[in-house]
């Protein structure tokens, strides 16, 4: 009897004291689900979820915090794909969320102060330009999340929906256009 | 003559229509009073525009700039003046405008100087440099800058590959141009050889063009060039495709995802050839090429045309379109698209206009569900399961269909053209393909939006640190300086701080004056003054604004 205890005690001990040594070896620093969602996020940092930025969103929703359906330049794909991976029912935008067409910002050369309130406002320092001098939005890099166009003192900043052109044109899903098949009905 | 043929998987064999066009000499096109030159001929950047409305511009004169690495230059077809600079319709399947260059030739034709490169004083190094400028761009259908391909690789180049195969249907203007200018097409495979450092060059032409293999065969012997062979390979579409012509002169297999450069072998079209022999041994850039016009046209021509020519000249210069006509086709049946409008102009893309009537083009026959037969993949030049491909992208299943390599698809059109069930698959899989490239495009720019804005985040960190510690820092100094009075130390430390600031911004004030106001003659001095009275005196209104 007491042998047993002793055994049982020994083997709860080695087998206790492996866990916690593999707790402390294998420890994942940050939040490895908030990464996977992180890295769904479109990252236009824009804020409209509520949050400062993709991130704490990211960082909230993996703590369960918040909804998965407030992020408007994620899209309805963007939406399957964290339903998916949160393994939650995707639901639809809210009242007021629906996405927009991709569009960048756009500063009216005639108008700009240069006062650099755009500048601090972009998150993702896509605004050249310095103080008392002309600013200019890299088209490439500007995320279209419009937090430029509220601090500009002259409403000198517009967004621009981005049209297709040649260079950025896709195929569309085949379809079949409804004559040919009554031509070859008859 | 022959060399050794290796077998391929797939491909099948079309009705060729290609004895209607091939007949005929090639015929030089006539100027036009207009030409519109579009600034995206090529794979890649866009060129970028030298040019505006009202400028005269001379026959081979740059008028569009290569822009980054994969880009290629653009040239005025004629001498003539810029009359607009807009979007106009080109031949592209999405039926979209793009920016073009118009030009209304002053009739003169007057060319710019052109030097000859002497190629073989140059490295090849050299040679890449003075070959940027030209224009040239690959003309079997990619229009991937030609220059590019020929720049010193990081993998030796073994082997040359010329395309002759032209196993497309209907199609005759390689046949042509190796029948009436295969010396010239060899000359310029010369100058590849020497710009690759390659050892041998294989000509891979399809046994139903004998005219032209054995014209090209006699320009080799001609030419006394070494270690050459003209290889006619079967016909058997899509031979003429660069992965599968390599594989059928060389045995050997492009791997999945790469291209046959990272195995030691360039692939040029013939046309690429004659137009870099033109460029090294004439001076002259990309200006012309030739076009089968065909179909259903009174007299199916291959015609050598400026680039900018709108193609409804073309087909006039063909005879004109017969009665019933249907439309037109750029490229052949298997892989071109529907040209929706004939003003738009020939460019380095364009190697075939059908023109089409519903005989020769019946209308597509309505699509049946898939049942599994396989035929498509036994077609598949590329072994790739069409079947499998057609479902994970319908369903718009993207991630599925990119496993069973659809990237890989070479769009060659066999699986479509042997489908029982008339799928249009190819057009499934350019869908899948276009969703799944802008999806890449898209998660490129999310991550560099991340990267970019967590460096904002750290940087925002690290100048809040420094000027704390810098505030802290002069606290500090003050301090330590005594500047402190013995009654009230606190307030006595901001009144000299305070004091401190402000001395400084007077002695800053004061500091401050024109650098250049000595010495001034009387005349300069007065019209200091009239400045000054104006700026003293400000009218209200900008003051307003300001």
């Amino acid at each position: 009897m007491i042998s047993a205890i002793i055994v049982m005690a020994a083997i709860g001990l080695v087998l206790g004291s492996v866990l916690g040594w593999a707790e402390l070896y294998y420890k994942v620093a940050g939040d490895p689900l908030a990464d996977k969602i992180n890295d769904i996020l479109p990252q236009t940092q824009c804020g409209q979820c509520g949050f400062a930025g993709c991130r704490p969103y990211a960082e909230a929703m993996a703590r369960g915090e918040a909804d998965i359906n407030r992020c408007p330049p994620g899209g309805e794909p963007g939406i399957q794909k964290l339903a998916n991976l949160l393994g939650v029912e995707p639901k639809p935008f809210g009242e007021g969320m629906a996405p927009k067409p991709k569009s960048v910002a756009v500063v009216d050369e005639n108008t700009c102060i240069g006062c650099t309130l755009c500048i601090q406002a972009c998150p993702v320092d896509a605004v050249v330009g310095a103080s008392k001098q002309l600013h200019v939005i890299v088209a490439e890099l500007c995320t279209g999340c419009e937090l430029c166009v509220a601090p500009c003192p002259v409403d000198c900043i517009h967004m621009e929906v981005v049209h297709e052109t040649v260079s950025n044109w896709k195929w569309r899903y085949p379809v079949f256009p409804v004559h040919e098949e009554e031509e070859a009905a008859a | 003559m022959s060399g050794k043929v290796y077998p391929i998987p797939g491909g099948l064999h079309p009705a060729e229509y290609k004895d209607i066009s091939n007949d005929r000499p090639i015929l030089v096109a006539p100027l036009s009073e207009r030409y519109v030159v579009p600034l995206r001929q090529h794979i890649g950047e866009p060129a970028r525009l030298l040019v505006k409305p009202g400028y005269s511009v001379l026959k081979g004169q740059l008028i569009g700039a290569p822009e980054g690495r994969i880009s290629a230059a653009v040239h005025a077809p004629t001498s003539g003046r810029v009359i607009a600079v807009e979007p106009r319709p080109v031949a592209h399947p999405s039926g979209l405008p793009d920016q073009c260059v118009v030009i209304e030739a002053d009739g003169q034709d007057t060319a710019v100087e052109m030097q000859p490169i002497a190629w073989r004083d140059l490295i090849p190094c050299e040679l890449h440099q003075r070959l940027a400028n030209m224009g040239l761009a690959g003309q079997g259908g990619a229009v991937f800058p030609s220059h590019v391909k020929l720049a010193p690789s990081p993998i030796p180049i073994e082997t040359l590959i010329l395309n002759g195969a032209e196993c497309e249907p209907w199609i005759t203007c390689d046949d042509r141009l190796m029948r009436e200018r295969a010396t010239e097409i060899l000359q310029g495979a010369e100058i590849m050889r020497h710009a690759l450092g390659a050892s041998r060059i294989l000509v891979g032409i399809e046994d139903n063009k004998p005219e032209a293999a054995q014209a090209m065969q006699a320009a080799c012997d001609q030419l006394k060039l070494g270690n050459a062979e003209v290889t006619v390979v079967p016909t058997r579409y899509p031979s003429g495709g660069a992965k599968q012509l390599t594989q059928l002169l060389t045995g050997l297999e492009t791997p999945s995802g790469k291209i046959s450069t990272d195995i030691g072998i360039q692939v040029f079209n013939v046309g690429t050839a004659y137009a870099l022999y033109r460029a090294v041994e004439l001076g002259e850039p990309m200006l012309s090429r030739i076009v089968t016009i065909t179909g259903h046209v009174a007299q199916p021509v291959n015609i050598e045309a400026r680039l900018g020519t709108p193609i409804e000249e073309l087909i006039r210069l063909a005879g004109g379109e017969l009665p019933e006509a249907s439309g037109h086709l750029i490229g052949g049946p298997m892989m071109g698209f529907e040209l929706n409008d004939t003003a738009a102009p020939v460019v380095k893309a364009v190697n075939c206009v059908i023109t089409k009537n519903l005989a020769l083009f019946p209308h597509h026959p309505p699509a049946m569900p898939c049942i599994r037969c396989g035929q498509c993949a036994l077609v598949c030049p590329a072994s790739l399961q069409p079947f499998e491909m057609y479902w994970h992208a319908k369903s718009k299943n993207f991630d599925k269909a990119r496993a069973y390599a659809l990237l890989d698809c070479i769009e060659c059109g066999c699986c479509s053209h042997v489908c029982p069930s008339h799928i249009p698959l190819v057009d499934f899989y350019r869908f899948a393909k276009s969703e799944i490239i802008a999806a890449d495009r898209a998660s490129q720019a999310s991550e560099i939006a991340r990267q970019r804005h967590e460096f904002q985040l750290l940087r925002q960190e690290r100048e809040k640190r420094e000027k704390a510690e810098r505030l802290g820092k002069k606290a500090t100094e003050r301090l330590d300086s005594g500047a402190v009075a013995a009654d009230d130390p606190e307030a006595a430390r901001k009144k000299a701080i305070l004091e401190g600031a402000i001395e400084r911004a007077r002695q800053a004030k004061e500091a401050a004056r024109p650098q250049n106001t000595e010495n001034l003659t009387p005349e300069q001095q007065q019209q200091v003054d009239e400045i000054e009275a104006r700026r003293t005196a400000p009218p209200q209104d900008t003051e307003t604004q300001a």
